[in-house]
């Protein structure tokens, strides 16, 4: 049965309608808060912020769909391992940018064989691959929550003050390396509009990395397999190995980004807090522009950008109409509804 | 026959073999149970109490899987709007102050065409995302939990009028976070009651609601019975074959989720009329997932489950969550490690079923790929 | 398709044969009401069933009008038992308190009479089976007569349609087969019968049609026709001679020997073929479809699974290992260009780069460390103009996207990428299947060019005869997996009837 389609001008149809309703609502948000004076320039401050916070956790999903594999539902597999690094670190007493790194080089080494066994098992669970990650990564947090509880660290900034056993649900990182990132060249544009640089050059040069990988051997091979199975067998290019690849890059930038994350945040978060995180992160590249089958540097940054924002001047904007807290809500409704839009539309153009 | 001796001892050894793999999820997984029953040291007519009101309260949500993965849409991640819509005629008749069994009678009648409306936008959702039905029905209650936030927390009281002091939050609009349904608590379960002393332990059995089970039970059974359930399994086997023969796939995939949904909705009612209280934002979240890890604990996998194994599974997982949180105050002297420890084993359990799964059906592709050949 | 008219009468066996895309599964989905059909634009003309019109948007409405079809495809669930299949979706019920009701659907099933009317429909097409075991596992000839079974036992069957049914089937049960269907005929049951085999339609069939193109090009009648005739008419006559070649002279040496190849490639299978190509010639590899003329150049260059003895370049060649064909010098212009030769969403330099980049590391920036070498853009754009200037590439450029180009200009992308791995020798399947007759010449000018002038060895399979013997040196012929015949492109008609037909095989 052929459905009629709405004759709709090239560019909206090009652009997409969800992104098109999203970009509408952000403007009256701004809008909203133009009229109503409030502090402009702390919420394009936040947003930027957050903007640098969250960027590599959405920038790892772009090596899984570049890859073929899809929509990294399974990035709090990525994400433990940067949590196991911080934690391992900070038990150390590593502190600042030394921390950072420690963290990093911890986080990278675990995701790099966690990445590998993730993407042989998505190599065996081909067409499933979002519902066996999903549950993976359920499975992988609830599993290093009872992990949190054994776990043999002993540094008293971490553990339970009463009792002494298992880490805190959050560790402050006041004093260790709250914002090293953030803070590093920090500048402000105009008054009240501060750059985190550090964070954004980090967020930055991972981008630009990305970009160049997909664009030597290895990476064109990873992408060339991705747009056809058969097309890559025929190259002789293994399309298991490649997808493989993917999924350990994305699983490894996972980990770094969560590592930057909680700098910036000031707070690693343990226990259930990466369970969901995958979601927005995927309606972030989503909103950008990617689909399903592909997605860019460019997806990932004006993704991050416009979701972001939202979730910054929801909160402040809605609260002087009404009380309580709707950006929770916003959140829920945009970013599952952006996932929805996009399962639907697999297969098509 | 007289030298089959050694033969047949194989074949027998065989047969049992293949049993104990082809039932050693439930087996394993009553192996955890006892072994945290023994090691908490729970006394049995404790354990009895418990079971009986557990059972009785989830078994119609677990049901609710059955249809749509005889249907081959897999396990119903969506059954979470079908309790969301159980949840919104819950609300309702408090608000409209209609008590007892005419509360849960009028609660259950309301829910029913909010549940097959809501049905019939999921089945149609999955009509557009086939082979992705699962992530899609999981997604689809994330969404419909913010449509939910929105109504019950900004639009009763503003846009919508509803102006009851005890379930509105003080500042005019949006509901409470808990809805007292004291007025419909227990009008199932209570009105038939069978109480018994065991060990000095009073034990309870909502006898009436067990007869409501049984008829969900043999409802089911029924309509797999029928010229429809025999079109659903032809389906859930191949589609394109069951389209073929001229069977209806998309329009009956639609009827599916909303059969599916609707028992949600009841089945969520009748949990709740059991609990007393109503969590508005949260009574439903974990709804999905605690279903669908009862019914694959049994065995069950993401394309055959049957009712049997949805009774079991329900028995098998809700042992496990009694047991262990004691288990783990025995074992470590913390209760919150085997609450954790409960959570991943839900989530484990979906984790392996669904990797099973998509392994077996890729390979099975494989393997249809070289037959033609 | 265009301008078929056909009839079938009652008690007759009516045999429509053609290669495929000749327009027989079109015409089988329109009679069946398939929806891909309606998806695709639908169909002008009309469909008379018994004297009255009749327009089918679903199976369901084929089937209700009494058309029946027994699939090439096995239509069966394999989890469910034999009597359910047959059954399935016109099962015997029974009323009950809920179908009186909420309808019809939720009747219960009426599981004696379901085993009762099996029964009966495995007994009139001679299956001895118990009709209540699971169909999975069962042999593939027990399928295709449940199959049958199904069809016979449809009360207002008028028109059985036959799709190949007797390519899976072993000789004897293809033979029951045919005698069923003759059966069902005397019975009073109008049957098309689809199929490749020749001899079957003339040991059956009533009348023949023969379809080409979308069109009908011959009506033979099957008591004075021969299967050499009907052959021909399916091929077609060549047509002008495309560039006039130069033979060469058989004393070339061979720069590709292969012996004994088999390549397990579905519906192209290839056994035990020897054949030797010689440097600088084009050989044409022809044959009907499902033969395996397709097979050999898949088998050489790894995509299926090929054993047997190959030898290029005076060295041995190890097969099933894609990525040694390629640094060995050989190149595929394959017939599956969508799924195979192009990565449909990225540009067309891209595209018309990949397998050097991949086989020889071409177009990268020259570093020390081989994997950190970066794509280099400038020699990948200058490269791709330069194609498309010597290909002569509709395009808006080089970077535009390679699945809005016409087909004929994505074949040559396709080229412009074989032709950039720089070949010894090279392979092209179908090189102008789905595209449009100006830019078949050019593509087909392209590929003698590159012979003429660059010295590359030839290997082009295609199903349009003509084409073949208007570029090719040598034409060999497959027939059931073998090589039936290597002919010189200019020998007669009939030779190459006969080659196709399988009969020389046997003459020689």
């Amino acid at each position: 049965m052929p459905r009629p389609k709405l004759p709709l001008p090239g560019f909206i149809s090009e652009f997409g309608i969800p992104r098109l309703l999203i970009a509408v609502f952000l403007v009256i948000l701004f809008a909203v808060a133009v009229a109503t004076h409030m502090d402009l320039r702390g919420l394009i401050s936040d947003s930027i912020v957050r903007v640098g916070r969250n960027g590599i956790l959405v920038l790892a999903l772009l090596p899984a769909i570049q890859g073929g594999v899809g929509l990294n539902f399974g990035l709090p597999l990525g994400i433990i391992c940067g949590l196991v690094g911080a934690v391992i670190s900070l038990n150390a007493g590593v502190h600042g940018i030394a921390g950072v790194l420690a963290a990093t080089g911890i986080g990278v080494a675990l995701a790099i064989p966690a990445g590998a066994a993730y993407g042989w098992l998505l190599n065996r669970t081909r067409g499933q691959e979002m519902m066996v990650g999903t549950y993976l990564g359920f499975a992988i947090v609830s599993m290093m929550s009872v992990f949190w509880l054994l776990a043999p660290f002993k540094n008293p900034t971490l553990v339970w003050a009463i009792g002494g056993r298992g880490l805190r649900t959050t560790l402050s990182l006041g004093g260790i390396y709250d914002k090293v990132l953030d803070r590093w060249l920090r500048f402000e544009i105009v008054e009240g509009v501060w750059i985190p640089t550090g964070t954004l050059i980090v967020f930055g040069a991972l981008c630009f990395l990305v970009w160049l990988f997909f664009r030597t051997r290895m990476g064109i091979t990873i992408a060339a397999a991705r747009s056809s199975t058969r097309f890559a067998r025929a190259a002789g290019i293994s399309d298991e190995r490649t997808r493989v690849q993917a999924t350990m890059l994305s699983t490894v930038l996972a980990a770094i980004g969560i590592v930057v994350f909680s700098q910036s945040y000031g707070f690693v978060q343990l226990y259930t807090a990466p369970l969901l995180m995958a979601f927005p992160a995927i309606a972030c590249i989503l909103i950008g522009g990617a689909t399903v089958t592909r997605a860019t540097i460019g997806h990932v940054i004006v993704g991050t950008l416009l979701f972001q924002s939202i979730l910054t001047v929801a909160l402040p904007v809605t609260s002087q109409v009404i009380q309580g807290d709707i950006s929770e809500t916003a959140r829920l409704i945009i970013q599952n509804g952006m996932i929805l839009y996009a399962l639907t539309r697999v297969g098509r153009t | 026959m007289a030298r089959g001796g050694p033969e047949q001892g194989r074949v027998a050894r065989g047969l049992i073999g293949r049993g104990l793999l082809r039932h050693a999820v439930p087996i394993l997984f009553a192996g955890l149970c006892l072994f945290g029953i023994l090691v908490a040291k729970i006394t049995p007519p404790f354990l009895l109490s418990e079971m009986f009101v557990r059972i009785s309260r989830n078994s119609v949500l677990v049901l609710a899987l059955l249809i749509p993965i005889l249907a081959g849409l897999g396990l119903n991640f969506g059954i979470v709007i079908g309790a969301m819509a159980g949840q919104i005629a819950a609300i309702l008749i408090v608000h409209w102050g209609v008590p007892g069994l005419a509360g849960f009678g009028l609660a259950w009648l309301l829910a029913t065409p909010v549940a097959i409306l809501l049905g019939i936008l999921t089945g149609a959702l999955f009509n557009r995302a086939k082979g992705r039905e699962m992530v899609t029905g999981l997604i689809a209650g994330f969404f419909a939990n913010g449509v939910y936030q929105l109504i019950f927390l900004f639009a009763v009281g503003s846009i919508i009028p509803f102006h009851s002091a005890s379930m509105v939050l003080p500042q005019g609009y949006g509901l409470r976070n808990t809805v007292d349904l004291g007025t419909i608590q227990y009008a199932i379960d209570g009105l038939i009651p069978l109480r018994f002393q065991m060990q000095g332990v009073e034990i309870r059995v909502p006898i009436v609601s067990y007869a409501v089970i049984a008829v969900f039970c043999m409802l089911t059974l029924f309509f797999f019975r029928t010229r429809l359930g025999q079109q659903f399994r032809a389906m859930g086997q191949d589609p394109h074959v069951a389209a073929i023969a001229g069977i209806a796939v998309e329009r009956n995939r639609i009827v599916a989720t909303v059969l599916s949904t609707v028992l949600a909705a009841w089945g969520q009612l009748l949990f709740l009329q059991n609990i007393g209280t109503l969590n508005t934002y949260s009574s439903h979240e974990q709804v999905g997932m605690f279903a669908i890890a009862a019914l694959l604990v049994s065995g069950a996998t993401v394309s055959h489950a049957t009712v049997g194994q949805a009774l079991l599974g329900t028995v098998l997982f809700h042992t496990l969550f009694v047991v262990s949180p004691l288990a783990g105050k025995a074992l470590a002297g913390d209760a919150q490690i085997g609450e954790f420890f409960r959570v991943f084993v839900a989530y484990a359990v979906i984790t392996v079923a669904l990797v099973l799964h998509a392994w077996q059906s890729a390979r099975a592709a494989r393997e249809a790929r070289a037959e033609t050949r | 398709m265009k301008g078929v008219s056909l009839s079938v009468r009652e008690g007759e066996i009516h045999a429509l044969v053609g290669e495929n895309g000749a327009g027989k599964s079109t015409l089988m989905n329109i009679l069946f009401g398939m929806p891909v059909i309606w998806e695709t634009g639908g169909y002008g003309g009309e469909v008379l069933l018994g004297g009255t019109t009749a327009r089918f948007h679903s199976p369901a409405e084929a089937m209700e009008a009494g058309i029946g079809m027994v699939h090439q495809e096995f239509m069966l669930l394999p989890g469910f038992r034999v009597a359910e299949n047959i059954k399935l979706n016109r099962e015997p019920t029974r009323p009950n308190p809920a179908s009186k009701i909420l309808g019809r659907t939720l009747e219960s099933l009426n599981v004696p009479r379901m085993r009762a009317d099996a029964r009966r429909a495995l007994d009139s097409v001679g299956l001895g089976i118990d009709e209540w075991i699971p169909v999975a596992g069962l042999p593939v000839g027990h399928m295709q007569f449940i199959e049958i079974a199904r069809e016979v036992d449809k009360a207002n069957l008028k028109l059985l349609i036959f799709d190949e049914p007797t390519a899976v089937l072993t000789e004897t049960d293809a033979e029951k087969l045919l005698e069923i269907m003759r059966g069902l005929a005397s019975k009073g049951h109008a049957i098309l019968f689809i199929t490749h085999r020749l001899d079957e339609v003339l040991a059956v069939a009533d009348r023949i049609t023969v379809l080409r193109d979308g069109e009908i090009v011959g009506t033979p009648d099957p008591k004075s026709t021969t299967v050499v005739r009907i052959a021909e008419l399916m091929v077609g006559r060549p047509a002008a001679v495309v560039a006039q070649r130069r033979f060469f002279a058989p004393a070339t040496e061979p720069v590709l020997g292969i012996e004994h190849l088999s390549v397990d490639m579905p519906g192209e299978r290839v056994h035990d073929v020897s054949l030797a190509v010689r440097r600088g010639e084009i050989l044409g590899i022809g044959g009907l479809a499902g033969h395996g003329k397709l097979g050999i150049a898949n088998g050489i260059m790894g995509l299926y699974p090929a054993s047997g003895r190959v030898i290029f370049d005076k060295a041995l060649f190890s097969l099933n290992e894609p990525r040694m064909a390629l640094e060995r010098g050989l190149a595929f212009v394959s017939e599956d260009r969508r799924g195979v030769g192009l990565l449909p969403e990225e540009s067309i330099e891209l595209n018309i780069a990949l397998s050097a980049l991949e086989a020889h590391g071409r177009f990268l920036h020259p570093f020390p460390i081989p994997a950190l070498r970066v794509l280099e853009q400038r020699a990948l754009r200058t490269h791709a103009l330069e194609m498309i200037r010597a290909l002569d590439i509709r395009t808006t450029g080089p970077s535009q996207q390679v699945r809005r180009l016409s087909g004929g200009n994505q074949q040559k992308v396709c080229v412009a990428r074989a032709m950039t791995l720089e070949p010894k020798l090279l392979f092209v399947s179908e090189p102008t299947r789905g595209i449009d007759v100006g830019a078949k010449q050019r593509v087909l000018e392209i590929l003698t060019a590159l012979n003429r002038d660059h010295g590359v060895t030839l290997v082009v399979t295609s199903s349009e005869l003509a084409e073949l013997r208007g570029v090719s040196d040598r034409v060999a012929i497959v027939y059931r997996g073998k090589i039936a015949a290597v002919l010189p492109p200019d020998a007669p008609d009939a030779d190459f009837g006969l080659a196709m037909a399988g009969e020389t095989a046997q003459a020689a």
